[in-house]
C-alpha cells in the first residue's frame, strides 16, 4: 500500500512529517522536544520528567482534567515519555476526532500554567513513582551501575532523578525549564494515519505557526568516552536472587558503529527492537548466551540492552543468576563469548539471520499506526527519518569485519563497569510474611 | 475510512470448524507483511492438581522444548531464522499460545504449533531449566508488593474456589513436578476439540483456514474428559471488613488492593459493571479513584480500579502503589468513594463520557494484528456471535445508572471489603 510522506519545517522551525496510513480509521499525533534528562544540572536532576507531569496539568484554554476526559470520552489514548533524550507526548484518535489533540497540543507547547498547588500535589505523586522503581531490585542496581559508568555526563542520572533533588525543585525552576525548552524550534510533530497529508499540513499550520521560537539553551554536554578501566558495584537488599549487569559504553545512534553493535547483540543476546513502545519481539533461544549461560543452568534468565542516543550511552548485558553458580562463572561465559567474536568466529549465515530478523521486527511495527508516529519523531531526536528508512539495508551492509571490530573497540575488560546486586538474606518472605488483622 | 465498518463483523471474519472439533478465525489485514496467530485449548491450571499446582504452567513452558520429531535447537532455530515468535502459556481455564511470522511463514508457525501441541516430549534436562527459571521467577515475584498483594487477595477472597489458587505454584509445588505429570496431564487433556485457532494478517482467511487445516486435520482424538465444576465452593464477600497486610521487608511503596466479588464475564452484569467500573477507576486518569487519589492529594503514582470477570466468577478491585505513611489515609479515601459509588447513582455525564469512550476505543485496540485477533478469540470463548462488535454500540449505550447503581450494590458492600496491603509498614 502506498504512504505518502511529508517532510517540512515551519517558519517558526517546527519540523513537521506526515505519513498517510489508510488501514484503519485512526490517526496518531506526536510531539517530540528535544530535552531530556541528558540537559539537566545537578541539584535538578528529574526536572525532565516533572515538567512532561507538568505538561497533564491544564492551560487556561484547557484546564486540568478537561483534557484528559476530551481525549478518552472519544476513546483515544494519550501519553509522554521522558527519556535521556527527548520527551515525547502522544494522541491516539478516531481520525474524526483528531482535531482537539491538534488544538492542545499547540496550546501546552505556550500556555501551560503550573499552578503551585499542583506542582505540590505532583511532587508526592513523583516520589510516589520513584519509591515504586526503589522496591526492583534491578533499578537499584541500573541506578549504581550508571553513576559509575559516566564521569560527569547527565546520562549518569536516572530520568526520574535524585530524591532530593525532587524533593526541592520549585514551581519557578519547572516553568522556567519550561519556557526554556518547550517551543517550536525545539520539536518535531509527527502524525500517521488516516488523513490528506496535504490538507493535514494546511491545518497544521493554521494552529502551529504563530506559536514564537525561542532562544534554546545551549547545555553544553560533552559527550564521554570509553569507561576507563574495569569498575566494580555491589549492592545488597532484600530477597534472595542475584543479578549481574556489565555494561560498556556504546557508539550513539548516528555513529556508523551502531549498526555493527545490533548485528553483534543479536548473535550475542538474541534480537531487539528499538522501538520502546512496543512493535514485537523474537526469542533468544538460539543466541549464544542463551547456550552458554541458560542451557548450562549457570544463569536462569538474561538479556542484552542499548538505545539509539545522542550521545555515546551503554550496552549492556543483564544477568539473573541461578543461586547454585557464582557470578564469576557467568562472567566468564560472558567473556568467552565475547572473545570468540572478537577471533572471528562469526559465521555469514548469522549475519543474514540477524538482518532477516531486523526486517521480521520493522514489518511487526509497522501493522501499528502509534508505532509509526513512534519512529516518525524517535528517529529524528538523535539522527533523521532516512536512519529508520535505512535501518534494514544499514544492517545488510554489516561485515563480519565490522563486527570483529565493533567487539574489539568497545567490549574491553578494562572499559565495563560489573555491578552485583547480592540478597542481603538467604531468608525469603514469600508467604511466609507477616499478617495482621489489625493493620491496613 | 468508516469506524464502524472497520470493525470486525460477519462479512470480513471467515469462521470455520473442522471436523476434529478446532474452530478456526481469520480475517486480513494487508498493512504489512505479517500475521498474527493467537488460540487457546480448553485446559488450563484449573486442572492441576491440588498437590501439583503450577503444573499447566510448568508443562506449558516446556511444550516447545522438544517434540518427537525435532529437538529444543531445530525448533527454535526454525522460528528465531525466519524472525517469527511463539510462544506457550497457561491460564487459568487454557493452555494458551501466540505468535507472529512474516506472511511468507504462517505455514512453518502452523505446522509448528500442531507438532508442539500433538507430540511433546517434555525432555528431562530441559524440565530442570525451567524449574530453574520458576523457582527464581517466584522468588522474584515474592518480593514484588504489587504481585503478591494480588496473589493474597485472590487467595483470601475466593478461598477454597480454584480461583483462589495460585495458578503459578508454590516452590514446593514446583519442585515436586516431574516428566510423567506432564505426559499425563497432556495426555488427559490435550486434544483438538475445543480448541480455537486465529489467524490476522497478511493473507487471504481463505487461505489461512486451509493452512490451519494442512496442519491440523490429522489431529483426532475421543473427546477429552474434563472434570465438572459444577460444585464448587460459593464464593462471596467477607462477612466484615476484613483487613490482610503481607509484610516484605525493605519497601519502599506499598501495595493496597481494597475489593471484593465481580461478576463472571456471561453474567448480565457483567455489561453495567464494566461501564462502572470505568467511571470508578479508569476513565482519563484511572477515573473517581484517580481523581481523589492521585490528582486531589498526591497520595500515589497509580490508583485505579479493575474488573476481572472470567469463566466462573470474578473480582472487582481498586488498586494503589502508596508510601506506607499515606496507607491509612489512601484506604479511607478509596473506601469513601465505594461509599459513593454504591450510594447514589453515577452522572449522566459521566455516564455519557464513558460510553462514548467504549464505543471510539473499540477501532483503536483493533489497529493492529494482535490487537484484532485477542477481540477474536474473546468473541468465541463467550460465545459473542460474530456481529458482536458491530452490535457494541448498542450494547454499551443500553446500559442505564440505574443499572451501574444495582450491579454496584451487588457486588461491592463497603461494609464487607477486603483490604490487602504488601510492603514494610514502616518502610
Amino acid at each position: 500500500m502506498a504512504e505518502k510522506l511529508i517532510k517540512t519545517i515551519l517558519d517558526n522551525g517546527l519540523k513537521v512529517m506526515l505519513k498517510e496510513i489508510h488501514s484503519a480509521p485512526i490517526i496518531t499525533h506526536w510531539v517530540w522536544y528535544r530535552v531530556g534528562s541528558r540537559n539537566e544540572i545537578p541539584g535538578l536532576t528529574g526536572i525532565s520528567h516533572w515538567v512532561e507531569h507538568m505538561q497533564f496539568k491544564g492551560t487556561p484554554k484547557y484546564p486540568a482534567g478537561v483534557l484528559d476526559k476530551e481525549i478518552s470520552r472519544d476513546g483515544g489514548y494519550w501519553n509522554a515519555f521522558t527519556y535521556i533524550d527527548w520527551t515525547a507526548f502522544y494522541t491516539t484518535m478516531p481520525a474524526d476526532k483528531i482535531w482537539l489533540p491538534i488544538d492542545l497540543e499547540a496550546d501546552r507547547m505556550q500556555n501551560s500554567l503550573y499552578l503551585p498547588e499542583e506542582v505540590d500535589s505532583e511532587r508526592t505523586v513523583i516520589i510516589s513513582e520513584r519509591e515504586g522503581s526503589e522496591n526492583e531490585p534491578m533499578f537499584r542496581l541500573e541506578e549504581a551501575i550508571a553513576k559509575a559508568a559516566f564521569m560527569h555526563h547527565p546520562y549518569g542520572v536516572e530520568v526520574i532523578g535524585e530524591k532530593e533533588d525532587l524533593l526541592k525543585i520549585s514551581r519557578d525552576d519547572l516553568f522556567r525549564y519550561y519556557r526554556s525548552y518547550y517551543a517550536p524550534n525545539n520539536a518535531v510533530l509527527a502524525m500517521a494515519g488516516d488523513f490528506n497529508a496535504e490538507k493535514m499540513l494546511d491545518h497544521l499550520k493554521k494552529v502551529y505557526q504563530d506559536i514564537p521560537a525561542r532562544e534554546i539553551p545551549d547545555s553544553k554536554i560533552k559527550p564521554e568516552g570509553f569507561i576507563q578501566g574495569e569498575k566494580r558495584v555491589e549492592i545488597s537488599g532484600p530477597g534472595d536472587v542475584t543479578y549481574l549487569n556489565i555494561v560498556w559504553r556504546a557508539p550513539q545512534g548516528s555513529s556508523r558503529d551502531f549498526f555493527p553493535l545490533v548485528i553483534l547483540d543479536s548473535i550475542l543476546t538474541g534480537p531487539r527492537s528499538l522501538n520502546m513502545f512496543g512493535g514485537g519481539s523474537i526469542p533468544n533461544k538460539t543466541s549464544r548466551l542463551y547456550r552458554s549461560l541458560v542451557e548450562s543452568q549457570i544463569a536462569v534468565a538474561f538479556s542484552g540492552d542499548y538505545v539509539a542516543s545522542i550521545d555515546p550511552y551503554l550496552f549492556t548485558i543483564s544477568v539473573i543468576m541461578n543461586p547454585d553458580h557464582s557470578v564469576t562463572e557467568a562472567l566468564d561465559v560472558i567473556d568467552s563469548e565475547i572473545q570468540r567474536i572478537k577471533d572471528g568466529d562469526i559465521q555469514e549465515s548469522e549475519l543474514q539471520r540477524a538482518a532477516k530478523q531486523a526486517r521480521a521486527l520493522f514489518a511487526y511495527g509497522c501493522d501499528n499506526i502509534t508505532n509509526q508516529g513512534y519512529w516518525l519523531g524517535y528517529s529524528e531526536m538523535f539522527d533523521s527519518y532516512s536512519w529508520f528508512e535505512n535501518f534494514v539495508s544499514s544492517l545488510e551492509k554489516v561485515s563480519k569485519e565490522d563486527v570483529i571490530n565493533i567487539a574489539n573497540q568497545y567490549l574491553g575488560k578494562n572499559q565495563r563497569v560489573i555491578g552485583v546486586y547480592t540478597p542481603s538474606s538467604s531468608e525469603t518472605s514469600h508467604m511466609e510474611g507477616e499478617m495482621t488483622d489489625e493493620f491496613a | 475510512m468508516n469506524s464502524h465498518n472497520s470493525l470486525p463483523g460477519p462479512d470480513d471474519i471467515l469462521r470455520e470448524e473442522l471436523p476434529n472439533g478446532i474452530v478456526v478465525l481469520a480475517r486480513a489485514n494487508f498493512a504489512s507483511p505479517s500475521v498474527a496467530i493467537s488460540g487457546y485449548m480448553p485446559c488450563g491450571s484449573i486442572l492441576d492438581p491440588a498437590e501439583k499446582t503450577g503444573l499447566c504452567g510448568f508443562l506449558s513452558a516446556c511444550l516447545m522444548r522438544g517434540t518427537a520429531s525435532h529437538d529444543f535447537f531445530q525448533i527454535y532455530n526454525q522460528i528465531e531464522s525466519s524472525g517469527a515468535s511463539l510462544n506457550f502459556n497457561a491460564s487459568t481455564h487454557s493452555v494458551l499460545f501466540s505468535g507472529r511470522s512474516l506472511s511468507e511463514d504462517l505455514a512453518m508457525i502452523l505446522e509448528l504449533i500442531a507438532e508442539v501441541l500433538k507430540s511433546p516430549t517434555f525432555p528431562e534436562t530441559h524440565i530442570e531449566q525451567i524449574r530453574s527459571q520458576i523457582l527464581a521467577s517466584l522468588s522474584i515475584r515474592s518480593q514484588s508488593t504489587q504481585d503478591m498483594a494480588e496473589v493474597i487477595f485472590d487467595r483470601e477472597l475466593f478461598g477454597a474456589h480454584p480461583y483462589g489458587r495460585d495458578d503459578a505454584g508454590t516452590p514446593d509445588s514446583i519442585r515436586s513436578i516431574n516428566q510423567e505429570d506432564m505426559l499425563r496431564f497432556h495426555s488427559d487433556y490435550f486434544g483438538p476439540k475445543g480448541m480455537v485457532i486465529c489467524v490476522v494478517g497478511g493473507v487471504e482467511p481463505a487461505e489461512a483456514v486451509q493452512q490451519v487445516r494442512n496442519a491440523f486435520a490429522s489431529w483426532t482424538k475421543e473427546t477429552v474428559q474434563f472434570p465438572s465444576f459444577d460444585n464448587l465452593p460459593m464464593v462471596q464477600n467477607p462477612n466484615k471488613l476484613k483487613k490482610v497486610h503481607l509484610e516484605i521487608a525493605e519497601k519502599s511503596q506499598m501495595d493496597l488492593i481494597i475489593g471484593g466479588i465481580g461478576p463472571e464475564r456471561k453474567s448480565p452484569f457483567f455489561q453495567a459493571a464494566q461501564v462502572g467500573n470505568c467511571i470508578l477507576g479508569q476513565f482519563g486518569m484511572m477515573g473517581r479513584i484517580g481523581k481523589i487519589v492521585r490528582d486531589d492529594h498526591g497520595l500515589a503514582y497509580y490508583a485505579g480500579s479493575n474488573l476481572n470477570s472470567s469463566l466462573l466468577s470474578g473480582s472487582w478491585e481498586v488498586s494503589a502503589g502508596v508510601n506506607p505513611k499515606n496507607r491509612k489515609k489512601a484506604s479511607e479515601l478509596i473506601i469513601a468513594e465505594l461509599k459513593r459509588f454504591v450510594d447514589s447513582p453515577v452522572s449522566l455525564e459521566e455516564l455519557e463520557d464513558v460510553k462514548s469512550y467504549y464505543i471510539g476505543r473499540l477501532p483503536l485496540d483493533m489497529e493492529n494484528n494482535a490487537g484484532v485477533v485477542y477481540y477474536l478469540l474473546n468473541m468465541e470463548r463467550y460465545s459473542l456471535g460474530l456481529n458482536y462488535y458491530r452490535d457494541y454500540e448498542n450494547l454499551i449505550r443500553s446500559v442505564t445508572a440505574e443499572d451501574v447503581l444495582s450491579t454496584a450494590r451487588k457486588y461491592l458492600d463497603p461494609e464487607r471489603l477486603l483490604i490487602v496491603s504488601a510492603g514494610t509498614k514502616n518502610g
